[in-house]
């Protein structure tokens, strides 16, 4: 027990921090990049453009998120431009997480009906007002639940980082079970610290659900 | 009699091969209310449609007060931003309604004020009553659309155009939408404008309300106005066999 609250627990619990950093700090990339290319590609109706954006998004979903770290980390570092562990995981995390939400936002975009922008033009505004002032804030409310349930993901996801030395709960806790071999002990906290983040999160995700879930009333 | 507020001439539209609107023509002036009957696909929706350029027409030229709709200087095709200034300049009832579910009822009003129009908040706050007012909605401006009945969100949306200080309201097929009982209020709000000499054009398939309020009634076939005259006339005592066809159908 000691043990466990001496050594265990202090390690898992920075580890923790760091898995709260990379899950925060790519959420923001994802959720935000995720929005300017929903936008784009919803609305720019240029084809090369949509193009790139499609594949830019085929590209990052239809590879395991562990690749996408090591060309970052190690073949970023191999032709010069070596970046740290969080950075890097920041970045691979934020991109990967903007293919998911660009999808989960053109959803939200498509689920509007076309009488809401036909509406907003016949009172004179412009394009540019129509998505800002009447389908943004619709798309993002539908979009509010799902990007609740990528988040949850995310946070139980990060521990793939520790694939390239991040230092999250996973990185502590296998270099510790390395040095003192109390693998259960270990690994059983260290799922019930995830639980301990993953609980509340999902709780909230349901609170979302329950108020914005569902047809919206187009 | 005055210049007309609208003035559609050589009106047409086709999707593909289809050809929906094939050569209309016709003129609104002030104060005018004008029906647009006919029956499903004779393309008195597309017509009114055209009016504000939610539908580009194909050929054909719309002009509202004197200038030219949705073409600009040299013949240069306007895009949807070029447009707004011109929509802004017309009300648009929807069948759908198409209140803003995100917006309360008195911003769905509002907003367009705001940041078309330009007002402050203040004004756009105080004009966004009074229109509730005039559609007898003043106690719902803090509800939001969805709680409302679907006769209570099309009066809303009645009240949304007024607020444009339109030079002519465009109805489409207003009342298709609600259940019975419910279309009565709605058409009570658009008799209340009628009385007040607004310019309307009004697609309906309401033969009772169009007889009792417009003034002319253009009777649409197959992309083309078979019929026109005095709403009594038309309605009362059709001369076209297809008139009186589809008059006798919604006579039932």
């Amino acid at each position: 027990m000691d043990f466990l609250t001496s050594t265990i627990l202090p390690g898992l619990l920075t580890g923790a921090t760091v898995t709260i950093t990379v899950t925060l700090a790519s959420l923001a990339i994802a959720a935000t990049l995720g929005f300017l290319l929903a936008l784009v590609r919803e609305f720019s109706g240029l084809r090369l453009l949509n193009f790139a954006i499609d594949a830019y998004v085929e590209y990052l979903r239809n590879i395991p998120a562990l690749s996408h770290l090591f060309i970052l980390y190690f073949g970023l570092a191999s032709i010069g431009f070596a970046i740290t562990s969080i950075p890097a995981a920041i970045i691979g995390l934020g991109l990967v997480g903007s293919a998911v939400t660009c999808d989960i936002y053109r959803s939200g975009f498509s689920a509007l009906g076309k009488g809401q922008s036909e509406a907003a033009l016949a009172v004179g505004m412009t394009p540019m007002q129509v998505i800002w002032l009447i389908l943004s804030p619709q798309a993002f409310r539908v979009a509010l639940p799902p990007l609740g349930n990528y988040a949850l993901q995310l946070l139980k996801d990060t521990s793939v980082v520790s694939a390239i030395a991040a230092p999250e709960i996973m990185f502590y806790a296998r270099s510790m079970v390395t040095s003192t071999f109390q693998t259960t002990l270990i690994y059983s906290s260290a799922a019930l610290i995830y639980l301990a983040m993953s609980l509340p999160l999902a709780w909230g995700v349901t609170r979302l659900e329950k108020r914005f879930g569902g047809a919206t009333d187009v | 009699m005055s210049n007309p507020i609208l003035s559609v001439s050589g009106l047409h539209k086709s999707y593909g091969a289809v050809e929906v609107l094939k050569g209309i023509d016709f003129e609104v002036s002030p104060g005018e209310k004008i029906a647009l009957l006919g029956p499903s696909g004779s393309g008195k929706s597309t017509c009114l449609r055209c009016v504000n350029f939610l539908e580009t027409p194909t050929r054909g030229e719309i002009l509202l007060d004197g200038e030219r709709v949705g073409v600009g200087s040299g013949g240069r095709a306007m895009n949807n931003r070029d447009l707004a200034p011109q929509r802004a300049q017309m009300g648009m009832v929807f069948q759908g309604f198409n209140l803003w579910p995100h917006l309360s009822v008195r911003d769905n009003i509002a907003i367009a004020v705001r940041k078309v129009q330009k007002s402050s908040a203040a004004e756009a706050r105080d004009l966004a009553e009074a229109m509730l007012a005039k559609v007898h909605m003043a106690e719902k401006a803090d509800a939001m659309p969805g709680q409302l009945s679907g006769g209570q969100q099309q009066r809303v949306a009645i009240a949304r155009a007024l607020a444009q200080r339109p030079k002519l309201m465009l109805f489409d097929e207003p009342t298709s939408a609600l259940d019975p009982e419910l279309v009565g209020e709605v058409l009570n709000v658009m008799h209340e404008l009628a009385d007040e000499g607004r310019t309307m054009l009004i697609v309906t398939h309401e033969i009772a309300f169009a007889r009792d309020v417009a003034d002319r009634v253009l009777f649409l076939y197959d992309g083309v106005i078979e019929e026109e005259g005095p709403a009594r006339q038309v309605i009362e005592t059709p001369q076209k066999d297809r008139t009186k066809a589809f008059l006798s159908r919604m006579n039932g």
